[in-house]
């Protein structure tokens, strides 16, 4: 069975390819690109059930393809890997994008890009599934290359409105400008190690490096640079929120399954790398905490429900981040899989309420859809509850209270890394529950034009199931992947348990539904007073623009770069060659001049000239 | 033998071409095609025959010819192919069909002339590609310029005059140097050993004094560099791709910068590896710079056919800093990426030329939401676009990428800085991207898409594109047979 895996990538390429040189009928496109991806699910799902029923030796399963090509030292194959970590991640990432893809099959039907749109969703998948799967760094930096593009080309899927253009380069340029980064880590890597095979790196690195040396540092610090740009973390974060310009099965995929994990996986990936480097580590620590509480910040001010959702994520994967840089690896890696659950369903339902409400995003212009919406609400809420972490019920629950525990007792944790995560859990209970209160209580601002059919309930309705029972599969997840990736403990005593940080945690949740309550359902008043004080006003814009960090980056970089461009248009270097060309014309244009023939002047200057020769021979 | 009928088809299918195109217009152009298509199998049949069998220790050529031409001065008509050339002349003869087919409706006056001046230029890649004496070697390198000339000044745009003589200038002023090299080491071979000649291999072991070497390699250096073209002497080829015919285009910056790298590759590297070793640094600096430069320059044209050529320059300085970095890998990443570019660039030339021959006009400011309209010839623009930007999966990213991680092993700033010239390609094609085919299309262009032609043309280069980025073993396999040739390759 485990010879088959070749196949999960290789159908959706497949089917991609298909879509993009053959003109089919909507339902051909939808059946091709749909059941490719399901196909790739049930595949993968075959080579997990094999996985577990038969472990391969040392628990890892390699199959070459064929070598790419022999340049001497270097000789990377085509092969893919596979162990419990690219396990799980490909079962997640091939399952939620074929419920994805079901769901596109309605939300797109109206669309005239129908083809290009699947091919574009397939290709995507295919890419992150070789990220994924890849056994060496070149094969992932492919798949990796790929998610960015396919990025580019479903952001800017729309392209007659110029402004989902821009937004799509945005997404590729910023996530390009963390990947040259990465590009210059495999450089550093091959150099130093003579092999991009990340197993045989892995073990090269710790043989050959001591731990704090400067060559793993530099090496985890330029990989950590292709991370934060993939996963949207701090300071390249600016172009998730605008990605939003996309049709939002795409912002699902996105989000949920294919590309701002990638970073996480990478680090998790590589993650011996970072254990040789722990001031890399550490950073990775910092750069989640900051990325989750600016991003919850962020995402209490925005007006746009797609833009709530992407700093949602935002702040999302800087929990993940924040567990890879403690330490508790199978932490980030699980809660990857539960944010899977419930940020897809919290698309796919924003995508629902954005499509009946005829295309409107504003959520104060929404307000009591729970009755016109049944399936929608009930599953939002479930996810929302997840994404929240309402105790004991909810995936999402879970994998945070994993993730808080080991920000205070894994290997690096910290009370101030705990506290940051503490602040972050009241940050999203608070703008998840505002949201939810906006868009499905309260009054009824807009009308509802349409009602989702089949496609796209059903994939709301196992996503809702998975919200809530992903969370119990937690001590099975960590034995199975403790295999790859286990859990750093921290040496010595640990004043406080895990169920009593839960339990703060809990207590936090339920402040923040309340207070989100308060503020946004009850006395929208008083926060209104509070948004239009001074104070309230200047953190607003500060919040709701990012931090304002999209407008430092465009004065300090984009408007430079452009400016430049635009006034060397013309090549300056040409400048010279013309001037050389102009003196010679100059000089030829003088020199023609004496050529009037008028005999006086010829006499004059034989004359003139004589007296010049006289002159030199008589006084030098 | 197959080389001398390599060349001997080639010219007299061009004088064949020119003749018959007083009866018949499709006649003359089928002849072009026929005798390229011909040469194409005669070197495919030659490159089948010695596939993946080690390197031959007698003969040291997998085919060679050589006859005295003019004994007196010891020179010889002496051809010969290795692996190295014989990617190049494939390249060559690939990238003639397709100049030959675009040129069937874009070329309506004069065509005979036409047919007869583009054989010959072919004739003259092959010369240099070929050629192991030097003489030959710098005949055949002026062979390409005349026809250039002619090209650029008959079938060019408004101000073709200006173009027409810019480039002139330009190789020829630096063909004159390399003329003055040639000599000058011929002289000094003579000098040390009492023989005359100018054969490659003699040369090879000339005894020559570091001050001396310097002076000549520059000379040579001078004429590949124009040709390349190298930052800063590279400001021809834009002012010429604006105002040439699309075929033209093709020719200059896929097959004459091949030409150029494979010059260096083959005489510079080998014949002066001392003042290489001195002058390196300095123009791998050069390298990256023209790498940056022309991208940010790229970024700001108005003009298809220039920006084309300011991205071609930008590829350019990846070979050169392959070339030029001293490192076995970034010399074979150099290879890979003037096959790649020869085509990736070459698409891209034929896609704006499609797209002129649509809209009549070259000024991506009269374009825009094209999808609407030319969804094929869009998605093929969107692909080599990618490809130039250098996207896993694709020829260019393969060469760009050994070159990089090559140089790193040498000089890891150089390698940083010229990585971001990856990135800064991004800006360059998408903008391109953006500006021709999405957007709103408020020129309300209403186009045919893309001919059965212009598909089978394009589809045949996607398909190279990606074989050479999945699968380039054969390519690095060919390589392996210059062994023996470009030591260099194996430091």
């Amino acid at each position: 069975m485990l010879r088959l895996l070749w196949l999960v990538p290789a159908l959706p390429f497949a089917s991609s390819l298909v879509l993009a040189l053959v003109r089919l009928p909507r339902r051909a496109v939808a059946w091709i690109a749909t059941s490719s991806i399901a196909a790739s699910t049930i595949i993968s799902l075959l080579v997990a059930g094999s996985f577990l029923s038969t472990p391969p030796a040392a628990f890892a399963y390699t199959e070459a393809l064929w070598r790419w090509f022999d340049a001497g030292s270097l000789h990377p194959e085509i092969a893919l890997y596979l162990d419990p970590l690219s396990l799980i991640m490909m079962v997640v990432v091939a399952f939620v994008s074929f419920l994805i893809h079901l769901y596109s099959t309605e939300f797109m039907s109206g669309d005239d890009g129908y083809n290009r749109f699947f091919a574009y969703m397939n290709l995507f998948v295919a890419s992150m599934l070789t990220l994924v799967l890849a056994d060496n760094l070149l094969l992932l930096y492919l798949g990796w290359e790929g998610v960015g593009l396919c990025s580019y080309l479903l952001i800017g899927f729309w392209y007659r409105d110029s402004d989902n253009g821009r937004a799509g380069r945005k997404a590729f340029i910023v996530t390009r400008v963390g990947d040259t980064a990465l590009m210059i880590g495999l450089f550093l890597l091959f150099h130093r190690l003579g092999t991009l095979n990340i197993q045989e790196l892995m073990r090269r690195a710790s043989e050959q490096w001591p731990i704090g040396s400067s060559a793993a540092l530099a090496a985890a610090l330029l990989l950590l640079g292709g991370a934060i740009g993939k996963s949207a973390q701090l300071p390249l974060q600016t172009w998730l929120p605008d990605a939003m310009a996309g049709p939002t099965p795409v912002s699902a995929l996105i989000h949920a399954a294919t590309m701002v994990t990638a970073g996480v996986y990478l680090i998790a990936r590589t993650h011996v790398l970072y254990a040789l480097a722990p001031q890399a580590q550490f950073a990775v620590a910092v750069i989640g905490a900051a990325t989750l509480l600016m991003a919850g910040f962020s995402a209490l001010t925005q007006h746009d429900l797609k833009r709530v959702l992407a700093y949602s994520t935002i702040s999302q994967i800087g929990y993940m981040f924040l567990a890879l840089g403690v330490g508790a690896w199978p932490a980030a890696i699980f809660h990857f899989m539960t944010h899977a659950f419930f940020k897809a369903l919290l698309f796919l339902g924003a995508g629902i309420v954005i499509k009946s409400l005829n295309d409107e995003h504003d959520i104060f212009r929404m307000g009591g859809l729970r009755k016109h919406l049944p399936v929608a609400f009930w599953t939002f809420l479930i996810a929302g509850c997840s994404l929240a972490g309402l105790p004991l019920i909810t995936a999402g629950a879970f994998s945070k209270d994993w993730i808080l525990w080991g920000a205070y007792g894994a290997a690096n944790g910290s009370t101030g890394l705990w506290v940051a995560a503490l602040t972050g859990v009241l940050l999203t209970s608070l703008y998840t529950f505002r949201m939810i209160f906006l868009v499905f209580f309260g009054e009824q601002h807009s009308q509802v034009t349409y009602r989702p059919g089949n496609a796209m309930l059903i994939p709301c309705l196992v996503l809702a199931f998975l919200s809530i029972v992903g969370g119990y599969m937690k001590a099975p997840f960590a034995s199975f992947l403790g295999t790859s990736l286990p859990w750093n403990s921290k040496v010595g005593a640990i004043p406080i348990g895990e169920t009593a940080s839960g339990g703060i945690a809990a207590a936090v949740f339920f402040l923040g539904v309340y207070l989100a309550y308060v503020l946004f359902l009850r006395k929208p008043n008083l926060t209104m007073a509070v948004a239009s004080s001074r104070a309230g006003r200047v953190l607003h814009s500060l919040w709701s623009s990012d931090w304002a960090m999209d407008w430092l980056y465009d004065r300090l970089f984009v408007r430079p770069l452009v400016w430049l461009a635009n006034s060397g248009k013309s090549d300056l270097i040409d400048g010279f060659y013309s001037g050389v060309a102009w003196l010679n014309k100059t000089a030829w244009r003088g020199a023609s001049r004496t050529q009037s023939g008028r005999l006086r002047w010829y006499a004059a200057g034989i004359a003139a000239g004589s007296i010049v020769l006289i002159a030199v021979v008589l006084f030098l | 033998m197959t080389l001398v009928w390599l060349l001997i088809v080639l010219i007299a299918g061009g004088i064949l071409s020119g003749l018959f195109a007083r009866w018949h217009l499709g006649l003359s152009r089928w002849i072009a095609l026929a005798a390229v298509t011909f040469d194409l199998i005669l070197t495919l049949i030659l490159a089948a025959r010695d596939f993946g069998t080690a390197h031959p220790v007698g003969n040291q050529w997998l085919e060679e010819v050589n006859w005295s031409w003019i004994p007196q001065s010891g020179i010889h008509f002496h051809l010969g192919i290795d692996g190295l050339s014989l990617l190049l002349v494939l390249l060559t003869l690939f990238l003639g069909i397709v100049a030959v087919v675009i040129s069937w409706t874009e070329i309506t006056t004069a065509v005979g002339i036409y047919h007869f001046n583009l054989m010959l230029i072919l004739a003259g890649i092959l010369g240099v590609l070929l050629a192991l004496d030097l003489f030959l070697f710098y005949f055949s390198w002026e062979l390409m310029l005349v026809p250039m000339y002619f090209l650029i000044s008959i079938w060019g745009r408004e101000r073709r005059a200006y173009a027409a003589i810019k480039f002139f200038l330009f190789t020829q002023l630096s063909g004159l140097l390399m003329l003055i090299a040639i000599l000058a080491l011929y002289f000094a071979h003579h000098r040390a050993t009492g023989v005359y000649t100018f054969e490659y291999q003699e040369l090879l072991g000339a005894q020559l004094s570091p001050h001396a070497a310097m002076w000549i390699m520059l000379g040579f250096f001078a004429a590949f560099a124009v040709k390349l073209p190298m930052f800063p002497f590279h400001t021809w080829l834009p002012d010429v791709c604006a105002e040439a015919s699309t075929a033209t285009n093709l020719v200059l910056a896929s097959l004459m910068a091949a030409t150029a790298a494979y010059a260096m590759i083959r005489f510079l590297l080998p014949l002066f590896p001392d003042a290489i070793r001195t002058a390196g640094p300095a123009v791998t600096v050069l390298a990256v710079i023209g790498i940056l430069y022309s991208a940010i320059l790229a970024f700001s044209q108005t003009n298809l056919m220039r920006l084309i050529a300011y991205a071609s320059i930008g590829h350019l300085g990846f070979v050169l800093l392959g070339i030029f970095s001293g490192n076995s890998l970034a010399l074979r990443g150099a290879v890979v990426t003037v096959i790649a570019h020869g085509i990736s660039i070459g698409a891209l030339f034929l896609v704006a030329g499609a797209l002129e021959g649509r809209t009549h006009t070259r000024e991506i400011g009269a374009m825009g939401g094209l999808w609407d309209t030319v969804p094929r010839l869009s998605g093929v623009g969107l692909f080599f676009a990618l490809a130039a930007l250098g996207l896993p999966g694709m020829g260019d990213f393969i060469g760009e990428f050994l070159i990089l991680i090559g140089t790193y092993q040498v000089h890891f700033v150089t390698a940083a800085v010229a990585a971001c010239g990856v990135l800064a390609a991004t800006f360059y094609a998408l903008r391109f991207v953006q500006y021709v085919f999405q957007g709103s299309n408020s020129h309300l262009w209403h186009l045919p898409d893309l001919s059965p032609r212009e598909g089978l043309l394009l589809g045949a280069m996607m398909v190279l594109l990606l074989w050479l980025g999945l699968y380039p073993q054969p390519v690095f396999q060919t390589l392996a047979q210059a062994a023996n040739h470009v030591p260099t390759l194996w430091r």
